[in-house]
């Protein structure tokens, strides 16, 4: 099977920003100097309120939007346009009506794998994600969580040298959610990729990534950038009730404007981010 | 993780008893018969004189007339062949165009302003145009079938193709699809269901044409018969014409019904 190797992605002072919607609003800047460097194999969480620029990050580095300022690479190579070594599983299923769950998840297999080992590993993709039941239904006789389960097969299916995740988890229930988080990291830790993954689930990103990000609004600035990343100390898997991650926890609930007390969860906060008194 | 505790869900897809089939095939013979069977009463009870409405034995027996002078099949034949040919004309014209349109913003812009403005031009205006230029042959019909024909199945399907969900022609990009594999997977399945609408209204369509076209101007054909039978006052065989109308282009109907089923199969 072709296997990337996880490769390195590099943003260098990111710039988004989209036509406005109305004659008074020229542009809409959504992401301004978003610098980051994803060492091969690591796994990065991005947290922000809704509307931010989290998605619209993860389409620039899976080459299905161009940034409009700054560049972004993927082991050296400047991005332009979809990538092999990447794979998207976007925030929607995005399912084909048409087809059946096993060929859904078929069409992320890489170009030329081999008929057999790739409809082996359709298969072991299915049982991981617990479809195996539900293998020949088409995605309206599927629930959204299964559906989301699906399309994440479909992504996991490409051996991706870089995994972009959207919200994987966002429509399960608390116990498929831990199981499809440690299935995560049980096939990264098989095939490592660098993965991605855009989380509004706090201790989600504690939980999975080697390093978490906020994007947020600076005042007075336009776009969103980001405002707090801070490594995530221990080696996975962690335990999901430590003291240590409690402190960052609450570190990353006030990044995201959030009292302590966690009031304001998922609110987004028109007067933007204050400064940071930590 | 395992589904030990999922729900099963019913066998998916059902095949239809063959009670059903037989329900289905008897419900839809239920309407004609009550037809047929008011015909023969108000014909036998004499309401209307002969001349104007012949009794389904006097019908049946017109059929037979002209069958035995060898002047069915052939009227038939000829009216079959020109509808066959218009139609696939038209309908491969309509599919080419239409896909031209839908899928490339080039296409659209030069394109289909020219052929919305064609479409408008009610398309028996067309026929003394036709008449000058190919003179009263075959290809003059066909021409006419043809463009009948073409112009539900460009409208359905350049406009199926720009409706097909942005979001899933994105995900099969990013999952490394592109041109013809690209609308293999995704555009063709999506507008299967408006092509096969837009063929079944294309027949139609060809068959009124048709119709226009052989009472026009024509010595053979059931068109043709329509309108001798009306110079010479045969109502019997005007009754018959239109019932050949209605069976065959039921039948030609169902065809484009086995199409679906198959192209079902096959890409979608
Ligand atoms: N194609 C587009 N055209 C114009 N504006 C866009 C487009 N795509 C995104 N935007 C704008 O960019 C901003 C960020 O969108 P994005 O989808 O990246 O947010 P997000 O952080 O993923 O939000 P959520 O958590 O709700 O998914 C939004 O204000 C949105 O209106
Ligand atoms: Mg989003």
């Amino acid at each position: 099977m072709p296997t990337s190797t996880a490769a390195r992605v590099r943003f260098d002072r990111v710039e988004k920003s989209f036509a406005g919607a109305s004659r008074d609003e020229a542009v809409r800047p959504v992401l301004r100097d978003v610098s980051l460097d994803v060492a091969p194999g690591e796994v990065i969480a991005i947290l922000g309120t809704s509307g931010c620029g989290k998605s619209t990050l993860l389409r620039i580095v899976g080459g299905l939007d161009a940034a409009s300022g700054g560049a972004v690479s993927l082991d050296g190579d400047p991005i332009a346009g979809i990538d092999t070594r990447t794979a998207i599983g976007f925030q929607e299923p995005r399912l084909l009506p048409w087809r059946t769950v096993t060929q859904n998840v078929a069409l992320g297999l890489p170009a030329g794998t081999p008929a057999a080992e790739g409809r082996a590993r359709i298969a072991r993709l299915i049982e991981l994600v617990g479809l195996t039941e539900f293998a020949d239904h088409r995605p309206r006789e599927i629930s959204g969580g299964m559906a989301q389960r699906a399309s994440l097969a479909r992504a996991l299916a490409r051996t991706p040298g870089v995994l972009l995740l959207d919200e994987p988890f966002g429509a399960l229930d608390a116990l498929t959610k831990l199981r499809m988080q440690d299935l995560l990291l049980s096939i990264h830790a098989a095939e490592p990729a660098t993965i991605l993954l855009v989380t509004h689930d706090v201790d989600e990103a504690l939980q999975l990534a080697d390093r978490v990000i906020v994007l947020g609004h600076q005042a007075g600035a336009p776009g969103a950038t980001i405002i707090e990343e801070l490594t995530v100390p221990g080696t996975r898997p962690r335990d999901r009730g430590s003291a240590e991650l409690a402190e960052l926890r609450g570190r990353l609930l006030s990044g995201l404007g959030i009292d302590r007390h966690g009031s304001a969860r998922g609110i987004e906060t028109e007067a933007g981010i204050p400064v940071f008194p930590y | 993780m395992t589904n030990a505790s999922a729900p099963t869900l019913p066998a998916r897809r059902t095949r239809a008893p063959r009670s059903r089939t037989l329900t289905v095939v008897l419900g839809g013979a239920v309407l004609p018969l009550i037809l047929l069977a008011a015909w023969q009463t108000i014909a036998s009870l004499g309401v209307m004189p002969t001349s104007q409405l012949p009794s389904p034995a006097m019908v049946w027996n017109a059929g037979v007339d002209l069958a035995q002078r060898g002047l069915l099949l052939p009227n038939i034949g000829i009216s079959v062949q020109r509808v066959f040919l218009g139609f696939a004309f038209g309908a491969a014209a309509g599919l080419f165009l239409g896909a031209i349109v839908g899928l490339s913003r080039f296409g659209d812009i030069l394109l289909a302003p020219t052929l919305g403005a064609l479409r408008t031009v009610p398309s028996l205006a067309w026929v003394p145009l036709l008449i000058i230029w190919l003179k009263y042959g075959e290809v003059s019909k066909v021409t006419l079938i043809a463009i009948g024909a073409f112009f539900p199945v460009y409208t359905t399907v350049s406009a199926a193709l720009r409706h097909v969900d942005k979001n899933l022609v994105e995900a099969a990009r990013a999952f490394g699809l592109n041109g013809f594999a690209l609308f293999r997977t995704v555009q063709l399945p999506a507008v299967l269901p408006s092509v096969i609408s837009g063929l079944r209204l294309a027949l139609a369509q060809a068959w009124l044409f048709l119709v226009a076209a052989e009472l026009l101007a024509a010595s053979m054909g059931l068109g043709w018969l329509l309108s001798d039978s009306q110079n010479n006052g045969r109502t019997d065989r005007i009754f018959l014409a239109i019932l050949l109308l209605a069976i065959i282009g039921k039948l030609s109907d169902a065809l484009i019904g086995l199409f679906a089923r198959w192209a079902n199969k096959r890409w979608a």
